[in-house]
């Protein structure tokens, strides 16, 4: 056993991560998750906000169970591997803001940096626009890190504060299957939350099971190898250091493959599933996304991934990314397959600019 | 520290890749001495020693209370 997660944690295991990834998803997509959308972290967390209420848009609400699964999954990983470690401390409120505008600028590309890459491999080229945001994000994200930003330093915590996420986690599971009805309406009828979208993406979605089963799997994965979608970009410019990128160039060849396979691949920029044509946006609101990423250590899914193994901060991240969901919509900032929305393009900037402040602001570095 | 370490790091409590990138600054200027690196995580434990191998040098991590500390070797002459 121990041979086996240590074999996982080494170049073999990151490969292996990108392939099982870049098959599940599409495989996800062909079993009823919305196309192009086998998995996307960002688009289920909103998924999650939209089922507990947090919003209210009626075609993206469900209680999507990849994305508890994914924290249990690296949490039963780091038990195993003796990695699991309660910690926390490291600017959490700040963590909570990226994470927020992290979300908003997701919804103004709709996808994060997962679905971007499952996008192009479903060939929608309006992902390219979003893929070159993502990097210019990271790009300016490298210069903040260069010039000394840092959240500072995180501390050992009680190991109930590590556990939070994962009973978090098992709860969400729990509403997923019960689907509980809460409110009521004015005539006293019981109605969500749990909410579940009738139509739109919120209503499409593959069996319970085999979400839960997919999103263990590549929990325990992706917690061994350290997959990282904005990591992998990093390490390349910044160390030269290809380790990460082979994963996202493993899944981005194994879903092209599923894809073609399944008959999903639909090349071209209009009508493409859940996403829009406007090139700035895609670019700009992804930038955005991109940059928070950097500056809070990892991508949604790491932040996941994170917050199984018992960051706290972490976790702090993947709230502030639900919340920002709920803000998102609330607000009309996401777009829609039809274009950005009236106040997408301006939440952008705002969050451009506050995620920019606090690159410049924060700087702690001491060795 | 053994007195032969020319440089020590502390990047325990740091989010990536702010070890990594304080380890190679270190290498810099220990010019080509051993730098000792110190972590609280598998992950930047795996970090730092994958980029001192690719820097051709000769690394090895050892568990140090609740972390691991990371000695880069000095160059070979």
């Amino acid at each position: 056993m121990k041979k086996i997660l240590g074999f996982l944690a080494s170049r073999p295991g990151i490969i292996i991560t990108g392939a099982v990834i870049g098959v599940l998803a599409p495989l996800l997509v062909y079993f009823g998750n919305p196309a192009n959308m086998g998995i996307c972290v960002a688009c289920f967390e909103r998924d999650i906000a939209g089922a507990l209420g947090l919003h209210r848009a009626a075609l993206v609400q469900n209680l999507r169970p990849e994305i508890p699964a994914f924290i249990l999954g690296s949490f039963i990983a780091a038990l195993l591997a003796k990695e699991w470690k309660a910690r926390t401390g490291s600017a959490p409120i700040v963590r909570f803001a990226l994470g927020a505008f992290s979300m908003i600028g997701a919804l103004v590309f709709l996808g994060c940096p997962w679905r971007a890459w499952l996008r192009l491999a479903g060939g929608d080229w309006n992902a390219i626009f979003g893929l070159l945001g993502l990097f210019a994000g990271i790009l300016v994200g490298i210069v903040f890190l260069k010039r000394g930003f840092s959240l500072g330093r995180n501390h050992a915590a009680p190991k109930a504060l590590g556990l939070v996420m994962p009973l978090l986690a098992a709860g969400l599971l729990v509403l997923a299957v019960v689907v509980p009805l809460f409110g009521r309406g004015a005539d006293g009828q019981a109605i969500g939350p749990i909410f579940r979208s009738e139509k739109g993406p919120g209503a499409m979605a593959a069996p319970i099971a085999i979400s839960l089963v997919a999103g263990l799997l590549i929990g325990f994965l992706a917690q061994r190898s350290r997959f990282c979608t904005v990591g992998a970009v990093r390490d390349l410019v910044l160390f030269r250091d290809p380790h990460l990128m082979l994963g996202i160039v493993t899944l981005f060849v194994f879903a092209l493959g599923t894809n073609l396979a399944l008959g999903q691949f639909k090349a071209g920029f209009a009508g493409q599933p859940v996403a829009h044509t406007d090139g700035l946006w895609n670019f700009m609101g992804m930038m955005l996304s991109g940059l928070a990423f950097t500056l809070a250590g990892g991508c949604p899914g790491r932040q996941l991934f994170l917050s199984g193994e018992g960051d706290g901060d972490a976790g702090i991240f993947v709230l502030g990314m639900i919340v920002g969901a709920g803000f998102a919509h609330n607000f009309n900032l996401a777009s829609s397959a039809t274009g950005p929305s009236p106040y997408g393009p301006a939440a952008s900037l705002v969050g451009l600019a506050v995620v920019a402040v606090i690159g410049l602001a924060f700087r702690e570095k001491s060795s | 520290m053994s007195s032969d370490v020319s440089v020590v790091v502390d990047a325990k409590g740091l989010a990536c890749p702010e070890p990594v990138m304080m380890a190679k600054s270190a290498l810099g200027r220990a010019a080509g001495k051993s730098v000792e690196v110190s972590v609280d995580t598998a992950t930047a434990r795996d970090n730092v020693l994958r980029m001192a191998r690719r820097e051709g040098r000769e690394a090895e991590a050892r568990t140090d209370g609740e972390g691991f500390t990371v000695l880069i070797h000095a160059k070979k002459a």
